[in-house]
């Protein structure tokens, strides 16, 4: 196929990135070598967007921190970069609204998004940290297609797939929305398990060809829960995070016992949200 | 307050090429070591394997002693070291525990201390050790018949010491209650639980980088970069040569050792 007939695909990533590893750098390379790989797509970019704090999620530290860390661990990388939008609205954005700010945003064909956006200061920094993120930005432009606009699709884990049945974590129309108008590729180690979660679902399978299941051959278990734990503990985390985060996570100290206490006992914020649906299947 | 006992790690193997789970290796042994109380980590040494090991797909020593190198650049206390790979053919990983051990000795100041007239000679609490770092993967390798020799097994683990990762699938408990010297020696055998499961190998970065896959954050950039600017690991670069299996597994971390297999 030409490369002019292929969908051009932006990978988006969201989640805590607390703090982000090379799991998650490697999802995007198997991502992209498996869309490329089917010959219909070509993937141009991917955004990382780590959630807001006010997620509420347990051990949850400053988005600012996350965001730096994440921005670090992409600086050798000619097509992810970090998106600051969704950790700076106030309140926690659903991933459905995420992505339709992203898709909305390319339709809208701009370039400089990244420069516009104000970054979460911290006091006397802002500045600083500005300038540091315009350079970085300044590599990663994005070309409008006056026709063609690239599509977005969620990357995830099959831990985000199976936290679809979580009862009222996710809206079911949130769900049909990310599977029928932007569409799922998952990392995942389980195809078995993943497929079979497709199967039960009613949602999930009349948009099954646009949920992509990538079988990840080599287990990389490198969660961040393990990251935090393992520099609780005083052991390294040397080559299971780059170098950059490592030196930035000792600098300022960020994970401890006190850290991962964050939030411990808040409701999060997707359950605080939602009523209780008597309809116990949210995926149907 | 007794003096910890210092401790050089050694590793031997392919590393054909390197990656991000051989320097965690390094990483998970040290703090197990240290955790114990009893060692301080001085050192870590990785020396890849001869080419007349003659294994299958193996690319040039100079190719991966130079990976290494790569990879070892922001590394404080690991080091490459190429005499293994420069001698003039393959040699048992005793002689290589050997050669580093006395290197060792030899490179120690000499202790002419005042002793005040002591006659009671100070225990050698600091002279360093040197220990085998390997995976458990390695540690099962010692059972297959006519792969080590039983006397090499024996110096290895009551001379030197043996410190062993864990690896997913394997379970050394397993392994050295099975073998009357290891069981012997297993206070000398550390078995070092690496809690990120990680089934990456070089086989796996090989295969990926034949296929023309990304193996960004498996193995360092710089490495990556290398292997691009010389062109190895490509599909048409993989040397079919004749893969004899020698005594001694050296598997390094990819697959157990059969005798029969031309890996």
């Amino acid at each position: 196929m030409e490369n002019s007939e292929k969908t051009e695909v932006v990978l988006l990533a969201c989640g805590s990135f607390n703090p982000i590893t090379n799991m998650h750098l490697r999802l995007f390379e198997l991502a992209k070598d498996y869309l490329n790989g089917t010959g219909k797509y070509r993937v141009v970019k991917g955004i990382i967007s780590p959630v807001g704090d006010a997620y509420k999620k347990k051990g949850l530290i400053s988005a600012h921190h996350r965001i730096i860390m994440a921005e670090l661990a992409t600086k050798n990388s000619e097509w992810v970069e970090v998106d600051t939008w969704e950790s700076l609205q106030k309140e926690w954005v659903e991933t459905a609204k995420v992505l339709r700010h992203h898709q909305e945003k390319l339709e809208a064909g701009s370039c400089d998004h990244q420069q516009d956006a104000p970054m979460p200061a911290r006091p006397g920094q802002k500045r600083k940290w500005a300038e540091q993120r315009q350079d970085i930005s300044q590599k990663k432009l994005l070309e409008p297609k006056p026709r063609d606009v690239p599509k977005i699709k969620l990357l995830c884990g099959a831990d985000l797939l199976e936290s679809f049945a979580v009862p009222s974590l996710w809206k079911s129309e949130d769900i049909t929305q990310i599977v029928g108008d932007y569409g799922l590729i998952c990392i995942t180690r389980a195809g078995n398990d993943a497929q079979k979660f497709i199967y039960e679902s009613d949602t999930l399978w009349k948009h099954r060809n646009n949920i992509h299941l990538v079988n990840e051959w080599v287990t990389n278990d490198i969660s961040s829960t393990k990251i935090r734990r393992a520099l609780r503990r005083g052991q390294s985390v040397r080559y299971l995070v780059p170098d950059l985060v490592r030196e930035y996570i000792e600098k300022h100290d960020l994970y401890s016992y006190e850290s991962e206490e964050k939030n411990a006992g808040v409701i999060l914020a997707p359950l605080q949200r939602k009523p209780a649906d008597t309809n116990s299947n949210r995926t149907a | 307050m007794k003096s910890r006992i210092p401790v050089v790690l050694l590793a031997c193997g392919s590393f054909n090429p390197i990656t991000n789970m051989h320097l965690r290796l390094f990483e998970v042994a040290r703090d197990h070591l240290h955790q114990t109380g009893m060692y301080q980590v001085i050192g870590g040494i990785i020396s890849p394997v001869n080419d007349h090991y003659r294994k299958q797909d193996l690319v040039a020593a100079h190719h991966r002693v130079a990976m290494a190198r790569l990879a070892l650049q922001t590394s404080d206390w690991v080091r490459v070291d190429p005499w293994e790979s420069e001698q003039l053919q393959w040699m048992e990983t005793v002689k290589v525990l050997r050669h580093h051990h006395s290197e060792l000795l030899r490179s120690l100041p000499r202790r002419e201390g005042p002793n005040h007239g002591r006659a009671r000679c100070t225990a050698p609490t600091a002279v360093p050790e040197l220990k085998l770092l390997c995976g458990a993967d390695v540690l099962k390798t010692f059972q297959t018949p006519n792969l080590w020799k039983d006397a090499h097994i024996q110096e290895i683990v009551e001379k030197f010491g043996v410190v062993c990762v864990s690896r997913t699938g394997h379970n050394p408990k397993e392994y050295i209650s099975g073998s009357p010297i290891l069981h012997q020696y297993r206070h000398n055998i550390h078995l070092a639980t690496e809690p990120v499961q990680n089934e990456l190998s070089s086989t796996y970065v090989r295969q990926a980088l034949s296929q023309g896959h990304s193996v960004k954050y498996l193995l360092p950039d710089a490495v990556i970069t290398y292997i691009r600017d010389h062109n190895l690991y490509t599909r048409d670069s993989s040397w079919k040569g004749s893969s004899t299996q020698r005594s001694e597994g050296k598997t390094g971390w990819e697959e157990s050792a059969s005798p029969q297999s031309s890996s």
